[in-house]
């Protein structure tokens, strides 16, 4: 198919309408607007639903909704919508249903800035809302991920029966770039007749719950959630490389920071630095063992992040008392480093 | 003789058999409260208007969170508040089911209030059974949104007040105000006469969502003898003496015969018409070319156009990038945007590669277009040594300091007000570009217009603009 030059944010929603997405809640947010502007156009257009809420709190509870009736759903926004979605999402992993949620993250705490930041690092994969839960998060690099990426997000929703986030910055969700799509898939929905609730006769006696009002009951319900995010972590971990063969020094990174560290590894090259990007594809599940054995060849490993360091908490976890050394090079505010930013960075840590 | 065969409404399940514990035939509520009697109204509905297989049950929390239990229905539990929310996503998916929202006051009228409202307003075709009984149950007995002025209850100890607390929410009066809902009614469970109006009120909420008439709710003013600390026999009388006066019962909106019902139709499409309406089927002209047919200092050019918020610089940056994309190059595009955005000038910033881009971001550009006097002082300085500034002389009253980029003033206003509309000054500046580069040919840039301009009677003036900007260098 012919390639597109399209808005992240509006590839989403192309992605999720050939993924077989029925319906989008969503509520208006700077800069994931787009998103609720491209459903509100495209999904009447071929007879689907979408509906803007009255709140993120509600947008989240249609999608409880529409996922218990057995169709694909999504809803989108940034920071501050996300953490009022956190109720549902919670909800939403207890009960087991299949939700894409995109966050297109802006500047915090509070109303912050529209600005690009990854601030929404913590509340998106550590859980965010209450109780035991993790959802997988996938974060896209560029348009075409947006799409991809999105189509990705519905199969593992589905897959696993768990909300999925498709975890990107403004600078993405704003970009233009060119998008290739696929053609329209045919999604078949019976399987979830085994749970969902679809208001017929074979689907009657199913429930749709997260109480469990006996203490085992409730640690067995937890212990067999935790079995399928260890289930996730051996399965769908993906991850880029870029240099690594041979590199001395790991730059890691997601997000539009992922592209500014690649033309960082291209300029540390030419000064004869052997730098190489890795960039996690899924933050949940993390690519841990990836970075352990990184850590057991090089001497450092520098993370950079629009944030005040999340992800790097996790990059330390994971190498645990491996030999690499784990720096930390972080803006905020809406600052994204430039590439000579970067490699001045690079090289304050290699020339020591 | 005739002999009466006692079961339990067809809306029940025979056997609980989500209910823990032994008993799997009683229900959890205590004696003489009021949820027992709606409970089996709606059982009874439902199995008399053949709906029970298609009807999806949200249990609520409060007293009421174990309504799925009991029904024979599709059952689903939901966050505090949040059921008429949950109850549009169901419905919206699937409009053929029935979908029934039973809550408590402190559920509805409390921490789900905007849900309720607005849910209502939008008149989704569901049906919402309230149990109003004046006070949280469940959780031990505190405030509800409807308890009495004076009524003390474990957070309103020395009795609700009307300074402290306000009075007590009318539900039914509050979205009567609204034009949206087909039928409210208000009814009491106090003795069996008005039980009898409760349950022909439950009946016509649920054959008012079957018809496709829209938003019902049935208030049902309860007993809670437990929490209220009376007697069962006492909660009835309770029921009649305090809360008739203030929530008086009746029917408070009834339209169901003035409308059409509404059934929602999802059409079948197919694939091809899917990608047709998606945009992605348009004709568009490719052409296979190396970056090396263009002049060696112009080839993978990092762009910035920047200039006033109306000058169309968003438009013409993606002008470059839609057309530079018809030769299987990578491009990218990004708006002003975040800090950028401060003061007063928009800009945008294209990369056009041959290899894969890296970062975006464009903070050194090689191309400057600059459209008014802020932004040349802004980002003169950014530019790359042997790079090329394109500078509008209308608006800008210097010529740029630099001596190591190539320099082009072109009165790109001047001009577009020649063409007769200064919004075309930006077009002019592609066809510069165009001429003076030779990144990008003619027919190529024409045939990109096609598709960045939404308005078809645009697209011969911006031609002509593109044109009269390329003859101007």
């Amino acid at each position: 198919m012919a390639k597109e030059l399209i808005k992240g944010n509006e590839a989403i929603i192309k992605g999720a309408l050939l993924a077989g997405a029925e319906c989008f809640f969503g509520y208006p947010i700077t800069p994931a607007s787009e998103v609720a502007h491209a459903a509100a156009f495209y999904f009447p257009a071929i007879g689907r639903t979408f509906l803007q809420a009255e709140s993120e709190i509600a947008s989240i509870q249609m999608c409880y909704g529409a996922a218990s009736a057995g169709v694909r759903c999504m809803t989108a926004s940034s920071g501050p919508g996300v953490s009022l979605k956190q109720e549902g999402v919670s909800y939403s992993a207890g009960s087991e249903l299949p939700i894409v949620i995109a966050d297109i993250m802006r500047g915090g705490p509070g109303l912050g800035n529209i600005a690009p930041e990854q601030s929404d690092y913590n509340q998106v994969v550590k859980g965010g809302g209450h109780g035991n839960y993790k959802c997988i998060v996938v974060a896209p690099n560029c348009g075409q991920e947006m799409c991809d990426l999105t189509i990705l997000a519905f199969e593992l929703a589905d897959k696993y029966r768990t909300p999925v986030y498709l975890l990107a910055d403004g600078f993405i969700g704003q970009m233009m770039e060119p998008v290739e799509f696929p053609e329209p898939m045919t999604i078949d929905q019976s399987h979830k007749a085994e749970w969902a609730i679809m208001g017929n006769t074979e689907t009657v006696r199913n429930l749709i719950t997260s109480i469990y009002l006996e203490p085992e009951e409730l640690e067995d319900h937890n212990r067999k959630l935790q079995r399928k995010y260890a289930e996730i972590e051996k399965n769908e971990i993906r991850y880029e490389e870029y240099k690594t063969e041979d590199a001395e020094i790991i730059l890691t990174g997601y997000g539009i920071v992922s592209r500014v560290l690649k033309s960082t590894v291209d300029a540390l090259r030419k000064e004869g630095v052997k730098a190489g990007l890795f960039r996690p594809i899924t933050l949940f599940p993390f690519p841990k063992a990836k970075f352990a054995e990184m850590a057991e060849k090089v001497d450092n490993i520098l993370v950079a992040e629009l944030s005040n360091g999340q992800m790097v908490d996790d990059v330390r976890l994971a190498i645990d008392c491996a030999k690499a050394k784990v720096h930390f090079y972080g803006r905020m505010g809406g600052v994204v480093p430039t590439v000579a930013e970067m490699v001045e960075k690079v090289n304050e840590i290699v020339k020591g | 003789m005739a002999k009466d065969i006692l079961r339990k409404p067809g809306g029940f399940m025979d056997t609980f058999v989500y209910k823990p514990g032994h008993d799997k035939k009683n229900t959890h509520y205590c004696p003489g409260c009021g949820h027992g009697i709606l409970h089996k109204l709606i059982a009874e509905a439902l199995e008399d208007l053949g709906v029970a297989d298609r009807t999806i049950m949200i249990s609520p929390v409060g007293c009421s969170v174990f309504v799925y239990y009991y029904f024979a229905t599709g059952n689903i539990q939901v966050a505090h508040g949040r059921a008429p929310a949950v109850a549009t996503g169901l419905k919206r998916a699937n409009p053929d089911s029935i979908v029934i929202s039973y809550q408590g006051d402190g559920d509805l009228a409390a921490i789900g209030g905007n849900n309720i409202l607005q849910a209502a307003n939008r008149g989704e075709n569901i049906t919402v059974f309230f149990v109003n009984n004046a006070i949280y149950g469940m959780t031990g007995g505190q405030m509800a949104p409807t308890t009495l002025v004076g009524q003390k209850t474990m957070t309103s100890p020395y009795g609700r007040s009307v300074e402290n607390e306000g009075h007590p929410i009318k539900i039914v009066e509050l979205l009567n105000a609204l034009e949206s809902p087909a039928y409210l009614e208000r009814t009491t469970l106090e003795d069996s006469k008005n039980i009898a109006k409760t349950r022909k009120a439950v009946r016509k909420a649920i054959q008012c969502q079957i018809d496709g008439k829209g938003f019902s709710l049935v208030e049902v003013l309860a007993m809670c003898p437990s929490q209220w600390r009376v007697s069962p026999v006492e909660s009835k009388k309770w029921i009649t003496d305090n809360m008739v006066p203030y929530f008086t019962p009746g029917v408070k909106r009834d339209v169901i015969d003035e409308r059409e019902g509404y059934y929602p139709e999802r059409p079948e499409i197919g694939s091809e018409t899917i990608l047709e309406l998606l945009g992605l089927r348009k004709e568009k002209l490719f052409r296979d070319r190396s970056m090396s047919d263009v002049p060696e200092k112009y080839r993978n050019p990092q762009i910035k156009v920047a200039g006033f918020g109306g000058q169309g610089v968003l438009l013409l940056g993606q002008t470059l990038a839609e057309a530079g994309m018809r030769y299987g190059w990578n491009v990218s595009w990004i708006p002003s945007y975040g800090p950028e955005m401060r003061g007063g000038t928009a800009n945008c910033q294209v990369n056009i590669s041959e290899g894969p881009i890296g970062s975006p971001v464009v903070d050194f550009p090689t191309i400057l277009v600059a459209l008014n006097k802020p932004s040349l002082d802004k980002f003169e300085e950014s530019v790359q040594p042997g790079g090329i500034i394109f500078y509008n002389t209308s608006m800008i009253d210097r010529k740029p300091a630099r001596t190591d980029v190539e320099v082009i003033g072109v009165p790109f206003s001047e001009i577009a007000d020649e063409l007769g509309n200064l919004r075309f000054a930006n077009m002019v500046v592609v066809g510069s570009i165009l001429a003076k580069t030779k990144l990008i040919e003619m027919d190529i840039v024409k045939d990109a217009l096609a598709e960045v301009i939404h308005h078809k009677k645009f697209i011969e003036p911006n031609i002509v603009a593109i044109e009269r900007g390329a003859s101007a260098v």
